[in-house]
């Protein structure tokens, strides 16, 4: 249309195509291959033996148990995100209150703080609260570290709706309540489905919490059974190979059926 | 929409009065309370600013993980300012992070312009280039760790391109590793950024520079790369965050080494507290940390005049 193709970026996007595809072909065919055809033949080489035995043998290491909490995790997390972001969205959007104004400011100065930062506190804090190595624990600060990002997202959907709207409620007598279950939640899907999204994908993904805050095989979630096996069993590459391509199956999952969505909880960017 | 539709101009005076006053008092009412925002907001407290005030409470303490932290006055700071392994490690993450910036910035630019643009088969690059973001940051770890493994990895199999394959074995190749596999985790989702603001350029800017005579790359000089003015500031402050704070990566690809040559602040950090039982320390780098995180975007954010930017859509209809 207004402009052709531009050869060489393209070119430079075939490159990038190589760099991004061999590995994932590497990680595929390992998987798919026996022991000995990957190290006797090398990872580069086109696979001659077919084997579903590493998926098989992730569960048998442990694997399911690790998935079972993560998904506990996962599900925890949305739900906290849920029941507290979408009040503190409402009000940040239509309170006319001074606090609310403040409290907002105090959630974009959170977005700025990296778990890193507060994990030698939050171990302390943890700990003394009894939650060590119990996935409560892993759940409350992952749902914490959620909140800046969830508010910025859904009050950004919130602003959407029109003015009229409210006030034509208010004519009615409606209680800020009504307004809230009535109108603005049914308006906000679009901001709902982003911070589920973004939430699930942080709980899932999260490593640095479980690291620090669990240490048992019973509250071990996937990402932490990823480097266990890494640093346990560093020889048996396509068994990790293959937990690796398991614990993405559900995020692909999401991309594949709610691409949409995926990509604005991953960017964090309102529901429009 | 309806109060404008309804207020014809000749009816003028104490009509316009009345509405004016019922509409401001219709916006009045049915307003939520701050206390629709305190759950949230006492949660976030207790879970994220008051671990954030004990950071720099504990950086005066000394505490081993067990009992409870004591006073130690200036003792931590003096120990981790005095350390060489920690004035190294500041070193070895300002260098990484400005590696990933130089490397990802000008790669993600190109990229994410390219997939804006109206070629048929960039739907389906597009997709394949966003895989790596469904992968964890560990598992991208994990995964190149095990391909780039110096006897059953990929080196081990192109020695023409790696020599002995063993690429953690030296600092400047163990370097290059953690920049190639955070340029590999992160570039699409900076192309991404990119894509979506290069898609919201005017098309008239390119139409009248067409007009002008103006070639293609003195297009992407004079009206792609200042449009995207924005976004180049958005994603360097992600970058600059996320590369003072890369932790994973290290721990499972190099856990620091060779020696302590790419054990940068974040690493330190977690070594320091959770191996060596020194929370104090950790507790000190970890303020460091947040200090230079904050320190960093605030000058990225004032020397490119983000504050003060106007809208770089001035002029167009």
């Amino acid at each position: 249309m207004r402009r052709r193709p531009h050869y060489l970026a393209g070119a430079g996007s075939l490159v990038w195509l190589f760099l991004v595809g061999l590995p994932l072909y590497v990680m595929l065919a390992a998987t798919l291959r026996t022991h000995a055809d990957y190290a006797g033949n090398g990872p580069l080489a086109f696979p001659k033996s077919f084997t579903l035995d590493h998926y098989t043998g992730a569960f048998d290491s442990g694997f399911g148990r690790y998935f079972l909490n993560t998904i506990v995790v996962t599900v925890c997390v949305v739900g906290l995100v849920l029941l507290l972001v979408p009040p503190l969205a409402y009000a940040i959007v239509r309170s006319t209150s001074r606090i609310t104004s403040q409290i907002f400011r105090l959630f974009l100065l959170g977005l700025a703080i990296p778990a890193q930062a507060v994990i030698v506190p939050m171990f302390y804090l943890i700990s003394k609260a009894g939650l060590y190595d119990n996935l409560l624990g892993v759940i409350l600060p992952t749902a914490a570290f959620c909140l800046p990002m969830s508010a910025l997202i859904l009050s950004g959907s919130m602003r959407d709706i029109s003015r009229e709207l409210f006030e034509a409620m208010a004519m009615d007598g409606a209680t800020p309540r009504r307004m809230f279950f009535q109108l603005v939640l049914p308006l906000s899907r679009g901001g709902l489905a982003t911070i589920v999204v973004f939430s699930a994908l942080q709980a899932w993904n999260g490593f640095l919490f479980p690291l620090v805050l669990t240490q048992s095989d019973s509250t071990k979630v996937i990402t932490l059974g990823l480097y266990n096996f890494q640093t346990s069993h560093s020889i048996d590459v396509p068994g990790l190979l293959g937990a690796v391509v398991l614990s993405m199956v559900p995020v692909l999952l999401v991309y594949l059926f709610a691409r949409r969505a995926l990509v604005r909880g991953l960017m964090g960017v309102g529901g429009k | 929409m309806t109060t404008q539709m309804t207020s014809p101009p000749a009816v003028a005076g104490p009509v316009r009065k009345a509405r004016r006053a019922e509409s401001s008092y219709v916006a009045r009412v049915g307003r939520p309370g701050f206390a629709w925002a305190l759950p949230a907001t006492l949660f976030f407290a207790v879970f994220a600013i008051v671990p954030l005030i004990m950071v720099a409470v504990l950086s005066f303490m000394s505490w081993n993980g067990l009992g409870s932290p004591e006073f130690a006055g200036l003792d931590n700071w003096r120990r981790v300012l005095d350390d060489p392994v920690m004035i190294k490690s500041i070193w070895l993450t300002l260098l990484l992070t400005a590696l990933g910036v130089a490397v990802q910035t000008p790669l993600s630019i190109v990229l994410g312009v390219w997939a804006a643009g109206p070629q048929r088969n960039r739907a389906v690059l597009s997709a394949i280039y966003f895989i790596p973001l469904l992968l964890s940051s560990t598992a991208v770890s994990v995964l190149w760790r095990a391909l780039l493994d110096p006897n059953f990895g990929i080196p081990a199999q192109v020695t023409w391109l790696f020599g002995d394959g063993n690429l953690f074995g030296e600092q400047s190749t163990a370097i290059g590793v953690l920049a190639f596999v955070s340029t590999w985790q992160f570039t699409p989702f900076h192309t991404l950024i990119y894509q979506g603001a290069a898609r919201a350029i005017p098309p008239v800017l390119y139409q009248a520079a067409e007009i002008d005579g103006a070639g293609r790359y003195r297009q992407f000089f004079h009206i792609t790369l200042p449009q995207l003015r924005t976004s180049v500031i958005t994603s360097m402050i992600i970058m600059i965050v996320g590369g003072l704070t890369t932790f994973e990566t290290v721990l499972i690809l190099t856990q620091g080494g060779p020696g302590t040559d790419t054990t940068i602040s974040a690493y330190y950090m977690y070594q320091k507290a959770f191996k060596g039982f020194d929370f104090g320390a950790g507790a000190a780098i970890a303020l460091v940390l947040v200090i230079a995180a904050t320190v960093v975007s605030l000058i990225v954010v004032r020397v490119s005049g983000y504050d003060k930017m106007r809208s770089t859509m001035e002029g167009v209809s």
